[in-house]
Formats: C-alpha cells, sequence, structure tokens
C-alpha cells in the first residue's frame, strides 16, 4: 500500500537502513511473545529505541505492532517495549453474541485530537482482527476507541509513538489516507 | 459496533478461477487475477481465496501465483487449499497473506492447528468445515473437496478445533455449492450458537436476501458467496460484481437490530 501512496519504503534489516530511515513502522502478525522474540533476536532493538525515543522518529505500530508498545500482555509472558503506559487484555464477552477475535470492520470514535485523523467528522471504518486489546494507563494517550463488548483503545499516541490496532493497509481508502496523514504530517 | 462482513470466495483450479456445483462440474470463470482486482477495487470486506484440486494433487500451495494475486490487493485476505505444514503457512504469511484455511490436513495432523495458532495467533487460523446431509439428514464431515467421509461428527469436530484454536469457522454445505438456493441456516445456527469465534456461512447464497437470512436466522457473523459475485442470471454468465453499499449497509442494520448494544 505504501507503493501505491508513492512512498518510498524498505524492509529494515540492520542498524544502516534503521538509521536512515525517516519513519518507521512495525506491523505485525502473530502472538505476543513471537513477536516480541522476532524483535529481540532481530539485534534492532537497542537501535529502534534509540531512533524512536532519543532521536524521537515517528514511528507506527499496527496490530501487534501496537501491542508491543505496552508494558505486558495476557497473552504471553515476555515484556513488551513499555513505550506507552499500558497493557495488552483478552477479551472476555460475557455474551456469546460477541465474538471472539473481533474479526472485521468496526468504526472509531476520536477521544484526543490527533494528526493522524482529519478534523471532519466523516464516516470512517477499519478492518480489526485480534483476541487481545490495549488499555492505556492515561486517557490524554487514547486518540481513539472502538466498541467490541466493551470499549478498548483503538488508537494510542505519545508524541512520535502511535499505536493502531487495526490494520489500515487493508482498510481501502480509509486506511490509505491514515498511512497518508502519517507520512506527511508527522 | 462490529459489521457483518461479506466475502466472495473465489476458487481456483490450476491457475483458472472456476466455481463448482455440489463440489463437482468445476466450470471456468477466468483469470484470477483479474478477478481479484476487481474485487479490490470494488472495497470488498474480505476475500477468500481457495485452491480446490491443491490437496487432491498432494502439490502444495501454488506460490507463485498466490504471491502475485497478494500483490493485487489491499483488502484482508486468506488464502486456504493444499497446505501441508507450518512452512507452508509461514510462507503464505510472508507473501502477505492475513489468514490462512486449514481443513484437510487438521484431520491428519491436528496438532499443526495448535502451532499455527501459537505462533500466528488465533486471529490468523480460519478452520474450514465441509458438511454434506446424508439419508437421514444428519450432517456429516468430508475432506479433500467433498470426497472424503471423516469419522468425528460435526459437533466434536467444533469442539476439538475450537480448544486447539481456530479463530475463526467457515462452515461449507456441499449440497449447496453453486445452487444458489439460499443457506442452510439450521445448520448455521446449530454452529454459531455452539463457538465463540466467528462463524463464516457459506454455500447456497444466491441473492442478498439469503445473505440476510444467513446473519439474521443463522447467527452467522459472515457470510461467503462464489456463484453469486461471479455469475449473472440463470444462464451463470461471467459477471463479477459484490453488493452495492446500500446492500452492505442494510447488512450491518440487520445485525444491529439483532445485537442491540
Amino acid at each position: 500500500m505504501l507503493n501505491a501512496i508513492g512512498v518510498k519504503n524498505q524492509i529494515i534489516d540492520s542498524v544502516e537502513t534503521l538509521r536512515v530511515s525517516d519513519k518507521l513502522i512495525l506491523p505485525g502478525v502473530g502472538s505476543f511473545d513471537h513477536g516480541m522474540s522476532n524483535l529481540t533476536n532481530s539485534g534492532l532493538t537497542n537501535a529502534l529505541e534509540q531512533a524512536v525515543l532519543e532521536r524521537k522518529v515517528p514511528f507506527l505500530g499496527i496490530c501487534l505492532g501496537a501491542q508491543l508498545l505496552t508494558s505486558k500482555s495476557e497473552e504471553g509472558v515476555i515484556p513488551g517495549l513499555n513505550w506507552i503506559e499500558a497493557k495488552t487484555i483478552r477479551f472476555r464477552p460475557k455474551d456469546l453474541d460477541i465474538k471472539v477475535p473481533h474479526m472485521g470492520w468496526n468504526t472509531v470514535t476520536i477521544k484526543n485530537k490527533s494528526k493522524l485523523f482529519d478534523d471532519k467528522a466523516d464516516f470512517k471504518k477499519y478492518y480489526f482482527a485480534h483476541n487481545y486489546y490495549i488499555r492505556a494507563t492515561s486517557s490524554n494517550q487514547v486518540i481513539a476507541t472502538t466498541d467490541h463488548g466493551n470499549l478498548f483503545d483503538s488508537v494510542i499516541q505519545k508524541d512520535n509513538i502511535i499505536g493502531v490496532q487495526f490494520h489500515p493497509e487493508k482498510s481501502h481508502r480509509f486506511g490509505m489516507k491514515l498511512l497518508e496523514n502519517f507520512i506527511t504530517r508527522f | 459496533m462490529l459489521q457483518t462482513r461479506v466475502i466472495p470466495i473465489l476458487s481456483l483450479s490450476g491457475s483458472g478461477l472456476v466455481k463448482t456445483t455440489q463440489f463437482k462440474n468445476p466450470q471456468y470463470v477466468g483469470d484470477c487475477r483479474n478477478a481479484v482486482k476487481i474485487f479490490n477495487e470494488k472495497e470488498v470486506d474480505e476475500l477468500c481465496l481457495l485452491d480446490i484440486t491443491a490437496t487432491l494433487n498432494n502439490s502444495g500451495p501454488n506460490f507463485d501465483l498466490i504471491s502475485e494475486i497478494a500483490s493485487e490487493a489491499f483488502v484482508p485476505m486468506s488464502y486456504g487449499g493444499g497446505i501441508r505444514n507450518i512452512q507452508d503457512i509461514i510462507k503464505i504469511f510472508e507473501i502477505g497473506f492475513d489468514k490462512v484455511v486449514l481443513n484437510s490436513v487438521l484431520y491428519k495432523s491436528p496438532e499443526l492447528l495448535k502451532s499455527a495458532a501459537k505462533q500466528f495467533g488465533e486471529q490468523s487460523i480460519i478452520v474450514s468445515i465441509d458438511v454434506r446431509k446424508n439419508f437421514l439428514g444428519k450432517y456429516i464431515v468430508y475432506s479433500h473437496g467433498g470426497s472424503q467421509k471423516q469419522k468425528p461428527n460435526l459437533q466434536k469436530h467444533l469442539e476439538d478445533i475450537q480448544r486447539i484454536g481456530a479463530g475463526e469457522i467457515l462452515i461449507n454445505s456441499i449440497d449447496r455449492d453453486g445452487m444458489r438456493c439460499g443457506l442452510d441456516t439450521k445448520l448455521i445456527k446449530s454452529v454459531s450458537s455452539k463457538i465463540s469465534a466467528p462463524v463464516i456461512a457459506c454455500g447456497g447464497a444466491g441473492n442478498f436476501q439469503h445473505l440476510k437470512e444467513a446473519i439474521t436466522v443463522g447467527y452467522a457473523s459472515a457470510v461467503a458467496a462464489g456463484s453469486m459475485f461471479v455469475f449473472h442470471g440463470k444462464h451463470r454468465a461471467v459477471l463479477i460484481s459484490y453488493l452495492k453499499s446500500n446492500e452492505l449497509e442494510e447488512i450491518s442494520q440487520s445485525t444491529k437490530q439483532l445485537f442491540p448494544l
């Protein structure tokens, strides 16, 4: 999708490629521990922390990539990156009508202003696929919430660090717009 | 509020897109790359790509073809057909698919579901179940494109895969495949009422009303269809189509009435 919106991109496989990147995206398919160990095994964690926490390079975590920003997850035992004060929790609906995983298209309600979204309150929907959700400690860092049996934090942000629970790369023009905003406004 | 998804299912045979009737008589529909491109432009909720001959030929997934297809799509996509082991699954995710669909392989190697769910998360795994009614009206589980009867009864199989880690269930009625006579709401309800994971209903959709019934009567979380989105009219002329936006809206409204918050 980045190619489709005309953004030069590369897969980061070394400290050098990381150093020359203006924006960073951490997508994620998989389980929490698997994702964290992959990150650790890549040997890039230190360089990544330097880029994001010290040089303040804009960072977008997607789905599991967003959950890894939290301190820990009920899905695993390995600690998360802990860049945003938050936890990752399992959906436990009381009602069988609410199915888990939360799977499909859902809307978001904007709670705090972010350059990620346009000011216009027009209709937008995004594609979700997850068993676990994020709960941020501070409501100031919650950009948007979504309803699935309970409200959860679907977009979190702390300065240059953003996490989105849904998949913008799979969300048609709505996702394309969001990625464009991330690329051009941060 | 989560919307109910409407998912075109594309059946692959070789490099062509085909559509079967009751899992037989595959009719050539066209080039699958082209079809995916059209569905992508129509902004479908999700796409499901199933190679219906890969397991029977024991050839494994056609990775070259499906990676070409995946590069065309910015919609959520799942792939199934011919998956033999965890290496196949890893490759499918690397290619860019969001989910894998497991069916025949699980009757022999149920542990594959466990290792796949552990590595990629339950939300990445769809378990597909093909059923046919016997002469007593009992649902019998089949694998290998409907050619092999399986021992576990439907209820037992559902319990097993749910416990091991199925993220979604794709329930397919072989009897209704390609018939465009309406979905088997009784079958769908018997699955959705017992399963905590989302249920995708398939087999028999011929029109918009059929899709709605699967949701309002069968309590499906998503509805899938092949013929309805690739054929037009009673002579089965090839026409790639999808629901109009007001129809999609009506589908989500019907869900809202079912599950008011």
